[in-house]
Formats: C-alpha cells, structure tokens, sequence
C-alpha cells in the first residue's frame, strides 16, 4: 500500500479546490484568447483571401513568420523582452497577448482555407444578381465557409487549451502551474499530481474532441 | 537597430543550441515514428485488446498538454533536461504520427490486404510488405507537418534545462541583459530551420494533390 499512500496524502478537497481555481485560469485565459484570435485571425484570413495588394502578401509573411515559431519564445518574448522597448504587461495579460498573436496566424489559415473551399462561382453569381464584392462576401461565402471551418476551429481550440500551459514559465497561476506548487511539497507528490492534472486536461480535451467529430462527421 | 555584437560574441553559445535543438528533433521523430507505426498497427490489428490499447494511448496523449508529459518525464525519471526533453517530445509526438500513419493505411484499398493474404502472406507480413509501402507516400506530408512541430516543442527542453536553442537564449540573455535582441536572434535561428521545413511540407502536398 506504501505506493498509494502519496495519493491518498495528495487527494484532499483542499488541493482539488486548488486545482480547480488554476484550471479556471487556465479555461479563462484560454476563452479570451480563443475570442480575439477568432476576430484578428478572422480579419487577417478574409484580407489575404481578397488578394488585395502589398497588404496580402505581408500578411502572408508575418503569418508564415509567427505559425513557424515556437510558442514558448513567443512567451518569453512577450513578457521579458517587450518591457525593453516600453511595453509592460502583468502576467495574465502577456499570456493572453502571445497566445492571440500565435492562434491568430493559426486561425487565419484555418479561415483562409475554409473561405477558399467555397466554389469561385458562387462569387460569380453574387457580383452577377448584384451585390457588390463586400456584400457577396457576407451574405453569400462567409455563410457557407463559417460552417465548414466549425470543426477545425474546436480543434483549434483544444490546442490552445494544451498550449496554455506553457504560460507557466511566466508563473500563470493556472492549472499546471498550481500542480506544481503542491507537488513542490514532498518528492512522492510528483506522481500522484502529475495523474490528477493530466485527467483534467484529458476530460475537457476528449469531450471537446468528440464535439468536433461529431460536428464533422455532421457535415460529411 | 538590433545589437549584432549579441550574435557574434555568444555565436558558440547559439550553435550549441541550435545542434541540440536539431538532435532532439530528430531522435524524437525517428522515436515517435517507430512508435507511432506500432500504435497505427495496434490500432487496425484484428485483436480487440490491442485496438482499446492503442486508441487508449493516442486518445489520451493527444488530449493532455507535452509540457505535462515533458515535466513528467524529468520529475519521474532520473534523467538529464535534454534526455527527459526527448523522451517526453517522443511520447507526445508518437501520438500524432500514429493517426497520420493510421489515414494512410486506412487509405490502401481493402482489397490489397486480401490479395497479399491470399498469396500466403501472413498478417504481420501483408502489413510489412504490402501494405505500409504504400501507405508511407500518403503519410510523407503530415510527417513533415508532425517534424515542423516537433523543431517547435523541442523548445519546451529549455523548461527542463536540455541545452537547446531557446535555453541558450535564456543563458545569453540572463548574461548580457539584452533581452530583446537576444530573441530576435533565437527567432531568426528557429526560422532558418521550420521555414524550408515548411515550403518543403507545401511543395510535397501540392504534388501529392495532383497526383490524385
């Protein structure tokens, strides 16, 4: 019984509250960057799918830029290297700013190439009963292309949900990092933490996974 | 205007990184290959306790965040930060390539492993011989895709001390306190190596469009 006695030790209503209130963070920050990359990642996307002129094809490379860099630098980069040019951020904030600017160019190309899975001739036909180049956008494509894009984006989202953890390395009380504090206790908590934390990421995760199968499955 | 003095005095500093980073990389993705065929074969085997085993691990792994598996692997095992690193970007990574490799053999017609059973093959020998080469051409670009990620995770080794590009950075900028540049420069080292990933990954899934 000597390797479940750490468990029983770890398992108290104190620490699953504790937990509880990390994973909050973590669902928070995780909702409100989803929410403004949805919005700065659905503009980048419908520009570059315009072709308008220079503005595209710098999209295009600050897009390709950030989608091949590693989130974590993006982190650090946020908040340690910014303050050097004047711009300070608390933690909750900076973890919120890198993971919109990195779920934005992720988002984007998912807007990007869902817009572009719409058959050109719908195009056609909206400018030909009318409409202008905007308005075929928005009663016409966006209608359509939204539906389609549904199930990549909860992926999406369920990488954000995983990637916020990385925000530990600037001490966001979420959920990992709350893990941390109690298994910083005693050695043997390492273990029994480590299990509670994963189930919980697990749970919210595998739901969220089968929400976006069914959704596919849906319009196939 | 970025202070290229940064560059040129810690440039050992950055090379050192950047081999790790690349070593890492790479151990994990051959790592995560193997394991994840093995997965994707555990997965379709005509034995039921092997498929409940294998879409248990992918199912779970998936869901659950590498840096969770990263700190697991250092904290549990008694291993170096760029050991620990590798092992946890494999385990995570193996996940992702089983399903890549499990698309592609679902993609060979039925009919092949019929034919090649039919010829006297065995099931472990239909699937080796037969099977699996024509399922690879299908999995080259999601590969590819799991190989950009896996340069990218490979950061995650700087949390456990491994040596890597971005703990490089961290020494140099915690040495020099020029933060900014230092990261800029990191950045351009990352760059180099996921942006010809990157148009690679492109140019291999247009061909395969067209091919089809």
């Amino acid at each position: 019984m000597d390797f479940l006695a750490p468990f029983i030790e770890v398992y108290t209503p104190e620490h699953f509250k504790f937990l509880l209130e990390g994973f909050g963070v973590t669902l928070k920050v995780a909702a409100i960057s989803i929410v403004l990359s949805f919005i700065i990642g659905g503009l980048i996307g419908t520009l570059r799918y315009a072709r308008i002129p220079v503005v595209s094809q710098l999209l295009a490379v600050i897009v390709e830029t950030i989608r091949n860099l590693p989130l974590l630098l993006i982190i650090f980069f946020t908040y340690f290297a910014l303050p050097e040019i004047g711009i300070e951020m608390e933690i909750t904030t900076a973890a919120i700013a890198a993971l919109t600017v990195f779920e934005s160019a992720m988002l984007s190309e998912i807007i990007r190439s869902g817009l572009n899975s719409i058959e050109k001739g719908q195009i056609e036909a909206g400018r030909a009963s009318g409409l202008n180049y905007i308005q075929t956008l928005r009663y016409i494509i966006l209608p359509q292309a939204l539906r389609r894009m549904v199930p990549p984006i909860v992926s999406q989202f369920i990488s954000l949900l995983k990637d916020t953890s990385l925000a530990v390395v600037i001490a966001l009380p979420d959920l990992l990092h709350n893990g941390q504090i109690i298994y910083a206790q005693k050695g043997s908590y390492v273990i029994p933490v480590f299990v509670i934390v994963a189930l919980m990421y697990f749970i919210v995760n595998y739901a969220l996974s089968l929400v976006a199968r069914r959704l596919e499955l849906k319009q196939s | 205007m970025l202070d290229f003095s940064i560059l040129t005095t810690n440039m050992d500093s950055f090379l050192e990184g950047l081999k790790i980073t690349i070593i890492a990389s790479l151990i994990a993705l051959l790592g995560s290959f193997i394991l994840g065929t093995l997965l994707a074969v555990m997965r379709i085997a005509p034995f039921k306790p092997l498929n409940w085993l294998g879409t248990a691990y992918v199912e779970f792994i998936r869901n659950i965040p590498v840096l969770v598996i990263v700190f697991f692997a250092y904290l549990a095992g008694n291993f170096g930060g760029m050991t620990a690193g590798t092992i946890g970007l494999t385990i995570y990574t193996a996940a992702f390539i089983a399903e890549a490799i499990r698309a592609g053999i679902m993609s060979v017609p039925r009919g092949q492993m019929e034919a090649a059973r039919s010829t006297g093959l065995t099931y472990g020998q239909a699937m080796r011989m037969v099977i699996l080469p024509q399922a690879i051409k299908i999995v080259i670009p999601p590969l590819g895709n799991q190989f950009i990620n896996l340069v990218k995770n490979s950061s995650l080794l700087a949390v456990v001390a491994g040596g890597d590009l971005m703990y490089q950075g961290d020494l140099i900028s915690a040495k020099t306190y020029v933060t900014f540049d230092t990261y800029v420069f990191v950045a351009l080292f990352y760059l180099i190596l996921t942006i010809p990933l990157s148009l690679g990954v492109g140019y291999l899934e247009k061909r395969l469009a067209r091919s089809h």
